[in-house]
């Protein structure tokens, strides 16, 4: 059976399907991400002063993956240009380029999520807080390199507090009253964070294994059907360049406000 | 990406590096937006946001070709900024409704 309108526009809609079919995902696509960017409008609003966190996050690090992705939407669209234009080769060149920004910009995100990992916020039996990243821990005592705040609030808005002590800190296992890293479940805040970046980090590969297979054995089919071929590669391109534009506001979201 | 021929790839790669000195400039201006000293969270939030759509239009208009699409894919997303406004228009409505005698942190 010959599927219609993969090559020519239906003349109805003036779109070939796939085309149409991406652009209504990527509608449903507006609307996941619009549900979880409307929780992060009411988490904010909800918290009370003073509770929610500013400069938890590298700005460079953030700054460096926007780069990385806008990077990759480019050389997304001139990979199609170079298909439609007939240069295989630079086909080829382009979406390899792609794939290794994709990579990149995952390898980034998990080393930011490892930071948040290995930094522990510790409540100490004093009433004081230790706060800061794992060194080492055995049954005796715990050493991080952080700082002493006394009251919690010091460790929310890290912005407006100027050199920030590290340094490293032995604490004994008995005087410590609580410990818990920055993980989804230590605030509201990181909760949304690892939901929302988690969930692009997601699109992000899934986008890389599309990609991926056109750039390698997807890409046979240009020999048999270039125009087709071609299609698919704009396709998946509209896909990707809707997760850059997802990031574009992931960006000052978490990182910056 | 629209259904028109590209030009040759050495005048999109051109266009490209246009776009991608846009997005330097609109990403760094955000940055710099963030670190104002004299404005309030509010103020700071609107400006950040603004240029943030900047850098969007400049992403969906030029690199997804969005500025010469179809008719069809303009009334997908017709339809899509209508429900998107009204999720977030409804979710900013009800952010003062708390229930009597919520209790915060």
């Amino acid at each position: 059976m010959e599927i219609p309108y993969t090559i020519q526009a239906r003349p109805d809609t003036g779109l070939y399907n796939a085309k149409l079919g991406i652009w209504l995902f990527l509608a449903s696509e507006v609307m996941l991400f619009g549900g979880l960017f409307s929780a992060y409008v009411l988490l904010r609003v909800g918290a009370p002063d003073g509770y929610w966190p500013h400069g938890w996050l590298n700005v460079t690090l953030g700054t460096v993956n926007t780069l990385i992705l806008a990077l990759s939407a480019i050389t997304t669209l001139l990979a199609w240009v170079a298909c439609k234009t007939g240069q295989f080769g630079r086909f080829k060149i382009f979406h390899a380029c792609t794939l290794a920004l994709a990579l990149s910009f995952l390898c980034v995100k998990m080393y930011e999520y490892h930071d948040k990992w290995i930094h522990y916020e510790i409540q100490l039996t004093d009433g004081r807080i230790a706060d800061g990243h794992l060194v080492s821990q055995n049954a005796q005592e715990v050493v991080i390199e952080g700082r002493y705040v006394s009251d919690e609030k010091d460790l929310y808005d890290l912005r407006a507090q100027k050199n920030i002590p590290r340094d490293e800190i032995k604490i004994e296992r008995s005087l410590i009253k609580r410990m818990e890293n920055y993980g989804p479940w230590h605030h509201t805040y990181l909760a949304i964070y690892f939901t929302l970046t988690g969930l692009h980090a997601l699109h992000i590969f899934a986008g890389s294994l599309v990609i991926g297979y056109l750039w390698g054995p997807g890409s046979r089919m240009y020999r048999k059907n270039p125009e087709q071929f071609t299609n698919r590669v704009e396709v998946s391109g509209l896909f990707w360049h809707f997760v850059d534009l997802v990031w574009i506001f992931l960006f000052p979201v978490l990182y910056l406000t | 990406m629209s259904e028109a021929h590209p030009t040759d790839l050495k005048t999109q790669i051109r266009r490209c590096a246009l776009v991608f000195l846009a997005i330097i400039c609109t990403t760094s201006l955000m940055i710099y937006a963030s670190f104002l000293p004299h404005y309030g969270w509010a103020a700071k939030v609107a400006m950040i946001l603004a240029i943030a759509i900047v850098n969007a239009f400049i992403v969906a208009g030029f690199l997804m070709h969005l500025l010469s699409e179809k008719k069809m894919v303009y009334t997908v997303l017709g339809f899509t900024v209508i429900f998107f406004a009204g999720l977030m228009g409804l979710t900013v409505w009800a952010t003062g409704d708390f229930p009597v005698g919520t209790v915060f942190h």
